[in-house]
């Protein structure tokens, strides 16, 4: 009875400090404005009608929500294991890179078609051809962030750094690839690779314009919370994210555990590139570096790393993402506006991380006696 | 183009030029991410104190060139750039001090919303040009352009080239430097020596915060001189990456910085000569060593000779 108490209000806990952290940043981001000289209540109910407002634009929403997704599983699934890997944005490019480079070769049979091969693709089923991009990112951005986990493990190379440096190894890779080996000479002003032919490109839900992309990130965040939170191999996981010298006298392979996690953790965010290729750019060129990655690491915390709740964060994030063209056009303030609003958020969900557990209201009534001692000696005074 | 008269030669004069040039900021930002991490807290956040700083000395210097001329507002640049970074400093150093808060976490949050604030208030001053810092032009002697171009020092690099040896005389051989060194190295002894850790990650954050934003100023006030988004690219994270090569030692630092300087400057050389093809892949040169340099230098089975025995943990 008592437990089942406990359980009740740990989870209120878990709900009421996030949105009440994300109201107050919603406040202190109202003040920012009010100094830029804007009214800030016109300016939530912009926010509001743009990107929750009506069926139409909350489409919009969605559909940036569906690569957050993926990117925040990036980051939720290997802080499990207790790594902090920010590499979501250079996963996501590896991903786009290695969905372009299997659809071309299977639409065209070349990463370079000449005009005949064009004209006449090699006819695969347009579902081979997806699946086939699918894996290529899949592969290219699990491997990208295995070699994180592997050099973690292997060289005890602080996996935040390696994984923030190599976000710029890819992009100097895309940038290379569009510009050189994989350059389409069509495109002048914004180098490209050859665009994907239209029938093997991700297709709408029907009846609006939201691309299955969107299935495959609750797909993903469902798959990631049973395989964390229900199976053997997550129980392992999170016991190595819990305590590494106990995992390993428990016999369980923290190797390898760490590079499989990480493996998974860069697979979610290499499909979220090949989303971004399949179904919203075409072709592979610098609009895949857009800032999902990083955003994807905002909604991961603020989701506190459960990817059931990533799923749902990430829809408000995209909401606030797509709010932000809106900003732009009627209050004429600069696209950075919503990564202002980002930093804010960011800031005070950390600081509210530091408040479980020492809030009066969800504390355990029955218990007279609780031990304030460990809160007590945790902080030197 | 002039380099044509030169020919090969002007490779490694290209490379000499750039690191003389291109390490400034690098140096800057290493020193302030020394002295946050002799006091036993990692600043990830560096990044976004480089653009803010960045753009705070460009549009200073911009908005007062006519009111104190152009000689003395990119001075005043750089004081706001460090003042601006302090500030910074400052949520970064309260907000990781908070208990069971993770300072990595917190230096993401800091690079979000310090480029968020750089990018927001910096937007007007993309176009415009700002006056520069004087350089001291030591390659008179020299008839060639080039020569005369790559020797354009810039005095926040000499600024930098004192600060080095003074910041590792000050840890070494004053009191303030042995507080810091044993708040970063071993709490438990400074909070019997009397000191307040608290105080001193907080002094020694927003220090080393300070000396990011003049880091920041380098880079739009001098080279490459301009105000644009992606001044930076990384150099504020690949500090955390030159600390650890220089092992926490502020006149390796030095070396380190004009080792990376010179990285950065491979690529715009080969191009100067007219070896245009993988231009990209030269470029993220810096970002390639940096990886190398920590598999090289990290190791499973010991800690890093010379880390601060504090730093990681979560107070």
């Amino acid at each position: 009875m008592a437990l089942n108490r406990s359980n009740w209000r740990a989870t209120a806990e878990a709900i009421a400090i996030p949105i009440v952290a994300i109201l107050f940043a919603l406040i202190l981001f109202g003040i920012f404005c009010a100094f830029c000289g804007k009214n800030p209540l016109s300016i939530y109910g912009a926010i509001y009608s743009t990107a929750f407002g009506n069926w139409r634009t909350f489409q919009g929403t969605l559909l940036r929500a569906a690569p957050l997704m993926l990117t925040a599983l990036c980051t939720a699934l290997p802080a499990r294991l207790g790594l902090m890997i920010i590499g979501n944005e250079g996963a996501l490019v590896m991903g786009g890179i290695g969905a372009t480079i299997a659809g071309l070769m299977l639409s065209y049979g070349s990463l370079l078609p000449n005009v005949d091969q064009v004209k006449n693709t090699l006819g695969l089923p347009s579902l081979t051809v997806q699946i086939g991009m699918a894996l290529g990112g899949i592969l290219f951005g699990g491997l990208w962030i295995a070699a994180v986990g592997a050099l973690r493990h292997y060289r005890a190379v602080n996996e935040t750094i390696s994984s923030l440096l190599m976000n710029y190894i890819a992009i100097a890779l895309l940038n290379h690839l569009v510009e050189g080996p994989m350059k389409d000479p069509a495109s002048l002003n914004k180098p490209s690779s050859f665009p994907i032919p239209d029938a093997y490109q991700l297709s709408n839900i029907s009846g609006t314009r939201i691309h299955y992309g969107l299935l495959y990130g609750l797909i993903a965040c469902i798959i990631s919370y049973f395989l964390i939170q229900h199976t053997t191999f997550g129980f392992a996981a999170r016991t190595a994210g819990g305590n590494v010298k106990a995992a390993r006298i428990a016999g369980l392979p923290v190797g390898k555990l760490t590079v499989i996690i990480c493996f998974l953790a860069g697979s979610c965010a290499g499909l979220a590139g090949m989303v971004e290729v399949a179904a919203v750019q075409g072709q592979a060129n610098g609009s895949l570096v857009a800032g999902y990655g990083y955003a994807g690491i905002l909604v991961a915390f603020v989701a506190r790393y459960n990817p059931l709740a990533a799923a749902i964060v990430a829809v408000l994030l995209g909401g606030i993402i797509n709010s932000g063209g809106a900003l732009q056009r009627t209050f004429n303030m600069p696209d950075a506006t919503v990564l202002v609003f980002q930093g804010l958020v960011f800031i005070v969900v950390l600081y509210s991380e530091s408040l479980y557990g020492r809030l009066k209201i969800f504390k355990e009534a029955e218990v007279k006696a609780p031990p304030p001692s460990a809160a007590s000696t945790a902080v030197p005074v | 183009m002039a380099a044509e008269a030169l020919g090969w030669w002007g490779v490694p004069l290209g490379i000499m030029a750039g690191t003389l040039r291109g390490s400034a900021p690098f140096l800057f930002v290493s020193l302030g991410e020394c002295l946050t991490e002799k006091s036993g807290k990692i600043n990830l956040g560096l990044e976004g104190t480089l653009l803010t700083g960045a753009m705070s000395a460009y549009a200073v210097s911009y908005q007062l060139k006519d009111v104190v001329g152009p000689g003395l507002s990119p001075w005043i640049g750089v004081l706001v750039a460090g003042i601006a970074g302090m500030a910074l400093g400052f949520i970064h150093a309260w907000l990781s001090q908070q208990p069971k808060v993770n300072d990595i976490a917190v230096g993401i949050a800091m690079i979000i919303f310090g480029s968020g604030i750089a990018f927001f208030f910096g937007k007007p001053f993309i176009k415009p040009q700002a006056p520069q810092l004087l350089t001291f032009d030591l390659g008179n002697w020299s008839s060639l352009p080039q020569v005369q171009s790559a020797l354009k020092i810039s005095p926040l690099f000499l600024l930098g080239l004192i600060i080095a040896p003074a910041m590792a005389w000050f840890f070494k051989s004053t009191r303030w430097g042995l507080f810091i060194r044993a708040v970063g190295d071993s709490p438990d002894a400074a909070l019997a020596m009397g000191v307040s850790i608290k105080k001193v990650r907080m002094l020694c954050i927003i220090a080393g915060s300070f000396l990011a934003g003049i880091g920041g100023a380098c880079l739009s006030l001098y080279y490459p001189g301009l105000w644009s988004e992606t001044i930076s690219s990384g150099q504020g994270l690949m500090a955390v990456a030159l600390v650890i090569f220089a092992r926490w030692n502020p006149i390796q630092c030095l070396w380190a910085s004009l080792f990376f300087g010179g990285a950065q400057a491979i690529g715009p050389a080969l191009q100067s000569v007219g070896i245009d093809q993988g231009r990209y892949l030269f470029n993220a040169a810096p970002y390639v060593l940096t990886l190398l340099i920590m598999i090289i230098t990290c190791s499973p089975k010991k800690t890093l000779s010379g880390a601060p025995g504090a730093l990681g943990t979560i107070n």
